[in-house]
This record gives C-alpha cells, structure tokens and sequence, in this order.
C-alpha cells in the first residue's frame, strides 16, 4: 500500500491514501441511503443495517490505513490496543441494548447520545494542542467541537437523568437570564481562545475552563425544560451530537466524520421541528420553557364530579359497542399492559366489536414510541391510526378507553388558553359517546396539568394499575 | 464583503460539502411517517457515533510507552464512541425487529 501514486501540493499520496478517502466516500454513501431506507417501514431494519455497515467499513480502513501528518500509519501495538478497547465498548453496548426494556428506549437513546457527544468533546480537547496559533479556522472547529459535545454530552445526561425520573424539573425566573449569561460567558471565551495570538499550548488552561464552562451551560440548558418535551430536547441535542462529531471532522480533514456529522446535524433539526410541530410549539418556546412549572396557577372552570365505573358495567358497554377506540399513552407502557391490551381487543374484535387505537404524534416519551411498544405486542399495524385520521370519526365512536394518558387527551388544549397545552393537537376522545379512562388515581399528567376530561359528563374513571384492571375487565367479558 | 468573498473561496469545498449534505439530509427524512420517529432518532444518533473515526485516529498515533492523562482521555473517547456505535445501531435494529415480526 506503500507505493505512490503521485504527488499533490508538494505532499505524496499512496494507493493506501486513495484508498482510504474511496472507503469514506462509500461509508458517506452507505449513511445517506441507510437513513433513506430508515424513512420507510418496509426498508428501515436494512437501511439500519446499511448504515452501520459504512460505519463498520469506515472504522476498519481508518484503522488499516490512516496516516498522520508525518506519513507513519498506526502501529500494531496501537491497533490491538484500539480493538481491545473497542471490543470492550461494544459488548457493553450490545448488552445494554439488547436487555433495555422497551419502555426504557427513550433514555437509552439519551445516554448514547451523551456517550457520542463526550467523545466529540474529547477528540477536540486533545486536538487542540495540536492546532496551529493564528490558524483561526482550526481553532474555531477545535472549539466549536468541544463547546458542542460538552453541552451535548451532559444536556443528555440531564435528559436521561428526567426521563428516568432521576432528575426533576427546576424552574425559576431568573433560570433565562443565567442561561443566557452562561451562554454569553462561554461564546466569549470561546471568541477569545480563537483570537488569541499566543500559542495553544499557553491556552490549555482556558480549554479546559471552556469545557466546564460548557458541561455546565448543558446541564443549566436541559434543566427547566419539563418532561413533556424531553423528546423534542433529546432530538436537538443528537442533532448537536452530529454537528460536534462534523467539527471533529474538520479537525482531521475527513470527509467520512463531516458528512455523516452534518448529515445527522440536519435530519435531526428537521426531526426536531416535525415533533415541535406535532405539539404546536415553536422550538423557541420549547426551550425558554413555558411547561413544567405549570399547574401552579388556578383556573377558573367547572371542575364537576368524577364518576366511577364497575368492571361489569364497562364489560357490559365494551361489549355491545360498535366501535371502539383504545388511547393509549405513558402509562400503559409503564404497567407493562400492551400485552393485556392486545388480548382485550382480540376478544372484543371476536365479538363483532371494530376496535382501533388511536395514536397520539407524541405518545409515549418519543414519537413513535407507543407503535414500537405496541408492535412488540403484536397488535397489527392496521389496527393502529394516526391522530389526524382518526378525530374526524370520534363523534362515531361508541367508546374511548384512554389507558395512561392524559395530556394528548386534554380538552384544555382548545378551550383554555391559559393552560400550557393550549394549542397541542389532542386526539379528540371527549366528542365519543362514552368515556372510560383508566388511571392509577388522580395524580396530574406528565406536563403536570389538570384534566377536565375528568369531569366530563360522559367520562367514567376506572382506578387501579392498568394491567390489573385490563386482565379484570377481560375476565369479565369472558364469562359474560 | 471583500473578506467573506475570500473565506468563501478558501473553503469553497466545505462550504459546498455543508451546503449539500443539510439538503440531503432534511430532503431524506422529511417525508418520514410519525411510526418511524423513535428508530430513525435512534438510527441517526447511531451514525453520529462517526466520531470513533477520531478516537481511532486519536488512540492510533498516540504514545503508548509513556502513561498520561491525555491517553487516558483519548481511550474513554474511544469507548464512548464504540457505545454510540454498537449500541445505537443495536437498539434500533432490536426497534424494527418488531415492526417485522408483526407483518406475518
């Protein structure tokens, strides 16, 4: 691989060097077709495995073939020691992946994603030795990897940290302004590093000061941000993963990092609008944070009377309805009831019931979560319908059983403009003709707002653990 | 104005690389149906973990004779980079896996 082909600006090249730049070209290739393949159901699990095929290719010839400024390829020594520790790294991985619960997916991405931004914030912070003084352009990617990485690196933590209910939502007024304090504080160190004429290595110490600095800016940033919009928070911030790992790339000049960087930069900002977009908030809003401290405030409205329902008579109903309609929400996931709720709607379908589920754009932690959660149950796909296809048929629906959600069912979002839902598309279950809503009691939804689906004339509330109260209710319909 | 006209000519080849990889990137994925949401996060954070390409080169010409904190620092980058690979591309094969099981 030694031999050269030729000389470009005064430096040799190789067949190795050619070689090399070929693969990252077809590992870019194979990224951008996977993720092709990723928009389809039919062709996601290959576009899956596409894509990770390129990464596969890119890490193997990088290995093989990588040559540093001075034309020295990497040692063998430094090869086995670099397998090693992949191989270390990628059981945890697979291990970690395959036993998650699939309740648990939206957290596990976070932490992957945290896992992706400490290492772009680490390549940047030992490259930045290296950088030339007065080069403003390797020093500007030198930093904008670190500053980016870090705040994606712990924003995720944090992200995990709510999502696994580790981590609650601190929301005070003043946050904003320190924030944007933060913020200023860590673009002016950065803009002094970059103009700074005196060598890298006399700067060391503002690198890592600009690295704290920006672990603590992500931490400040994710903070207020109330769980309900976790999903679109965990999108930006992998979007923010790609655009540090593209900086990265500049770093060393290759092309492989900076496509498939800024490829999963710009897929994960749009990724991240559609979800803004399916909750009717700017990102803006989403990030100054009107949620999670709501609630506090008193609404005037008539609260009326929660009503109960017996499991006969909801038996009795599910039973001779025409059609109904299962929301599910967080909650289902939690008691692990997808199952129960498959075997419910069997049993109602061979009774002559049409049963569908409606699905919320944001059910679940992430979208789509819920139809993941409930394809591992087995329920056809045909069964489950988007929101948008279902409100127009509610009025016709004889019952909506809500499972564990409450705030994609909240009228609150028309009616109330004070509420911090107002103006979330909600699936429109309170136009059904009868409302069952199993809850395990009546604690507040998780953007911790009041329901007034409650206390609707038509809605009977069934209390207790989902899955218990769904086997019940099956049993119930069995011995009819 | 003088300015920005040389710095566009200068990197004229990461501009152009920038430029077309967001419109490809927003083109490929803007018509993606709400079902694919989760995986298609899962699967673009997997390729994000492209950064192990740095870690390799990082941990490939580093000095292993001699122990220091910057080594230290240069495997976790490695690790942490294997995880985001492995893993993300792991648990969202696991994701999709069930989308198929269910098409019988």
């Amino acid at each position: 691989m030694d031999k050269i082909l030729g000389t470009i600006n005064g430096m040799d090249f190789t067949i190795g060097d050619s070689l090399l730049e070929l693969s990252y070209l077809i590992a870019a290739l194979l990224f951008v077709y996977g993720l092709k393949l990723l928009s389809h159901p039919a062709t996601a699990r290959r576009g899956n495995l596409w894509a990770a095929g390129g990464m596969g290719l890119a890490m193997i010839t990088t290995l093989l073939l990588h040559k540093n400024a001075e034309g020295q390829g990497i040692s063998h020594t430094n090869i086995w020691i670099i397998l090693a520790f992949i191989g270390i790294g990628s059981i945890i991985g697979w291990i970690v992946a395959r036993k998650v619960k699939m309740t648990a997916m939206p957290q596990l991405v976070s932490l992957f994603n945290a896992s992706g931004g400490a290492a772009s914030m680490l390549v940047s912070l030992l490259e930045y030795p290296n950088a030339i003084a007065g080069d403003i352009n390797s020093i500007l990617v030198t930093i904008l990897g670190l500053v980016i990485g870090s705040i994606a690196f712990s924003g995720s933590m944090i992200a995990y940290g709510k999502l696994d209910g580790k981590v609650g939502d601190i929301m005070k007024p003043f946050m904003t302004y320190l924030n944007l304090f933060l913020l200023l504080l860590t673009i002016a160190l950065s803009v002094y590093i970059i103009i700074s004429p005196n060598p890298p290595t006399d700067l060391i110490w503002a690198i890592y000061a600009l690295m704290v600095l920006s672990l603590v800016y992500g931490v400040m940033f994710v903070m207020p941000i109330g769980g309900a919009d976790m999903p679109v928070v965990i999108s930006l911030l992998n979007a923010l993963t790609g655009i540090a790992a593209a900086m990265a790339g500049f770093i060393y000049g290759n092309q492989a990092m900076i496509l498939g960087g800024i490829l999963v930069g710009a897929a994960g900002m749009i990724l991240t609008m559609l979800m803004c977009k399916a909750m009717n908030r700017s990102l803006l809003n989403v990030i100054i944070g009107s949620f999670g401290g709501g609630g506090a405030v008193g609404i005037a409205h008539e609260q009326g009377t929660i009503k109960e329902i017996q499991l006969s008579d909801a038996a009795v109903l599910l039973s001779y309805s025409q059609k109904v309609v299962i929301i599910p929400g967080y909650g289902l996931a939690v008691a692990q009831a997808q199952h129960i709720v498959h075997e419910l709607d069997s049993l109602l379908e061979s009774k002559g019931v049409d049963v569908k589920y409606a699905i919320h754009p944001v059910a679940g932690r992430m979208p789509g979560h819920m139809n993941v959660l409930l394809a591992e149950a087995d329920v056809p796909y045909e069964q489950l319908v988007e929101m948008d296809a279902i409100n127009p048929d509610m009025p016709n629906v004889d019952v909506a059983i809500v499972i564990g959600a409450n705030d994609v069912v909240n009228p609150a979002a028309y009616d109330d403009p004070s509420s911090p839902i107002y103006g979330m598309p909600i699936i429109d279950a309170h136009f059904a003709k009868n409302i069952i809503i199993m809850k395990r009691g009546m604690g507040k939804g998780y953007a911790g707002i009041e329901n007034y689906l409650f206390f609707n004339d038509k809605t009977r509330m069934l209390f207790g653990d989902a899955k218990s109260s769904i086997q019940k209710l099956v049993n119930e319909i069995k011995s009819m | 104005m003088e300015q920005a006209l040389t710095f566009f000519f200068e990197y004229k080849e990461a501009i152009f690389i920038i430029a077309l990889s967001v419109f490809v990137g927003i083109e490929v994925i803007s018509n993606v149906p709400a079902v694919l949401h989760t995986p298609l996060m899962s699967g673009a954070n997997a390729i994000s973990g492209v950064i192990i390409v740095g870690g390799i080169i990082l941990v490939g010409h580093a000095d292993l004779t001699t122990f220091s904190l910057n080594l230290v620092l240069g495997i976790l980058a490695l690790v942490f980079g294997t995880l985001n690979v492995v893993g993300g591309f792991a648990v969202t094969d696991r994701m999709l896996e069930m989308f198929k099981k269910k098409k019988k």
